[in-house]
């Protein structure tokens, strides 16, 4: 196998390793039927590349290199029995035997084409780690430990947890798969759409986390983007003819690319209409907005689809006033079809604000706080009071700038609503509790 | 692999059911029972007495505690279980919302825990 002999760094190592890590364990935890038995083994064989690649020369196909190494290294020691009592006990049994030719016969298939199920097993991985019989916080965790390349204290210090917290939440959770048998594989057809829902609300809730860290914010927290974005892209690989995930992708891409514009010089937030987009990344506009004409392509748009949509509508406005809001509007509609929520509902009314005027958008608002689904929403009220002091009934804006600078929860969104206070005429209130 | 699938509910809403309702009931599980038998899930399964009937017993010190109702006064009580044989935990979640206790109580599914071979075992 290590044919090709050229001097390889541990540095060279350790990259292979990092890039190609998620989908050797995904591999080995099918080969061993245990994601622990795997991690460990892998450990090992990845010790034993540190030492043989740099002498040796890197093998051919890293990848199976490790993949058989970390797996032989895992049948010697079941066979030794140098792991728990319960291990050993199941070499006896039948189940075991089993167990031996499965591995026999897996030897075999690695031993020829460079495993063919690769990508398939990534995607047992994920849903296995986004199975709805674990937490949804273990989700996260073991969908970055395992499909991500976090270490568990990386994880940790990004959901500002002690890491021995985290550890403890990995080990419960991988308990819990090998122990209730939570099944290492691709959902049937009949289930598969709302299982990759459950994967996509995990990887958004990763970027959100991150997403929502302002800039003085640990530096791990900005990475569970990136983190996020990658397990996105992975999704899209994975599930091609898919629209949801390519939304998914599509929406993190958009919204990260407004990340630089979003906060300003003294951490407080810019609205969409008032960031420089200049300092947007076009780049990753462009990619997003290409996803999202695919994901469209593919018809009956979901949530994630139409929500990148309209952020792709704003992405392709060079000024805020140049905003097809017609199109926003109309993406609302079906978003409010699609995903009913007082939310979606509110955004609606405040497109339609912008592409009919904000005497109608008012209209809407009312209506929603007339069902008082929205009750301590602080955008509610914000919204409302826009759209007042657009149609200069400035006394009134005045009043609910008031009502949601005391629902606001954070310094940003209170510095903001204030200013606009001041603006209308209001007094400065920052003792508003 | 087996799972004891355990069916919580509100007692007292079957104590206060009406018999037509109890009745349906009643051959609802007979149904179902037939079915995951006929299927060979089922291992074994039985309806309990209520809760009115229940004593918890504890040992602590060597002296056996022996007091009267539930371990846990809970809105929903342990009613019956089923103990099937599943492949894995995705065939026993399908098997256990098929219980008509499901759609009013819980199921709890869990995992029954694998003893060596030559661990005791009661005739059948």
């Amino acid at each position: 196998m290590t044919t090709t002999v050229t001097k390889v760094e541990g540095a060279a190592v350790a990259r292979v390793f990092r890039e190609e890590r998620g989908r050797i364990l995904a591999t080995l935890i099918r080969l061993l039927g245990d994601i622990d038995l795997a991690e460990e083994a892998l450990a090992v064989a990845l010790e034993a590349a540190l030492v043989q690649w740099p002498t040796e020369g890197l093998p051919d196909n890293p990848r199976a290199w490790l993949i058989r190494a970390a797996r032989n290294k895992a049948v010697d020691r079941l066979r030794r029995g140098a792991l728990l009592e319960g291990k050993r006990a199941e070499l006896e049994t039948e189940a075991a035997r089993d167990h031996e030719e499965r591995l026999d016969r897996e030897r075999a298939r690695l031993e020829g084409a460079e495993g063919d199920s690769v990508e398939d097993d990534r995607l047992r991985l994920i849903f296995t780690c986004c199975h709805p019989a674990l937490a949804l916080e273990a989700q996260v965790a073991l969908t970055l430990r395992t499909l991500g390349g976090l270490e568990t204290e990386e994880i940790a210090r990004a959901f500002l947890v002690p890491a021995p917290t985290m550890a403890q939440r990995l080990v419960r959770a991988k308990t819990k798969i090998r122990e209730a048998r939570i099944p290492y594989r691709v959902p049937e057809p009949g289930e598969l759409g709302e299982r990759i829902e459950a994967v996509l609300a995990v990887i958004y809730l990763v970027f959100n986390e991150g997403y929502a860290a302002s800039s003085g914010e640990l530096l791990q927290r900005r990475e569970l983007c990136a983190e996020a974005l990658r397990l996105g892209r992975l999704m899209v690989e994975l599930l091609p003819g898919r629209a949801e995930p390519s939304g998914l992708l599509a929406l993190m891409l958009l919204q990260d690319a407004r990340r630089a514009a979003r906060v300003g010089p003294d951490g407080e937030l810019v609205l969409l209409e008032e960031q420089d987009r200049a300092r947007w990344d076009h780049a990753a506009i462009v990619e997003g907005a290409a996803l999202v004409e695919r994901a469209l392509a593919m018809g009956a748009p979901g949530p994630y689809v139409l929500q990148a949509a309209i952020a792709a509508v704003h992405g392709q406005a060079a000024r805020a006033a140049d905003t097809d809001w017609q199109q926003i509007a109309g993406l609302y509609a079906l978003l409010v079809q699609a995903h009913p929520s007082p939310v979606v509902a509110l955004n609606h009314a405040v497109a339609v604000a912008m592409a009919e005027g904000p005497a109608e958008g008012l209209r809407r608002i009312d209506a929603i706080a007339a069902g008082g689904a929205l009750a301590g929403y602080y955008l509610l009220p914000a919204a409302r009071a826009d759209l007042l002091r657009r149609l200069g009934r400035l006394p009134e804006a005045a009043v609910a700038y008031r009502a949601a600078l005391a629902l606001a929860g954070n310094q940003a969104e209170r510095r903001f609503l204030e200013r606009r206070l001041a603006e209308v005429g209001g007094q400065s209130t920052a003792q508003v509790h | 692999m087996q799972y004891l699938l355990m069916i919580y509910a509100d007692e007292s809403r079957i104590k206060d059911a009406t018999p037509a309702d109890r009745e349906a009931m009643f051959l609802e599980y007979r149904a179902l029972t037939e079915s995951l038998i006929k299927s060979g899930h089922m291992r074994a399964g039985d309806g309990l007495q209520p809760t009115s009937t229940a004593t918890t017993v504890r040992v602590r010190d060597g002296k056996t505690l022996t007091t009267d109702g539930p371990f846990a006064e809970t809105k929903e009580q342990l009613g019956g279980y089923y103990l099937v044989e599943a492949k894995d935990l995705d065939e026993a979640t399908k098997l256990a919302a098929r219980i008509p206790g499901a759609r009013q109580g819980s199921i709890e599914v869990r995992p029954v825990m694998q003893m060596p071979p030559d661990y005791p075992r009661p005739q059948r």
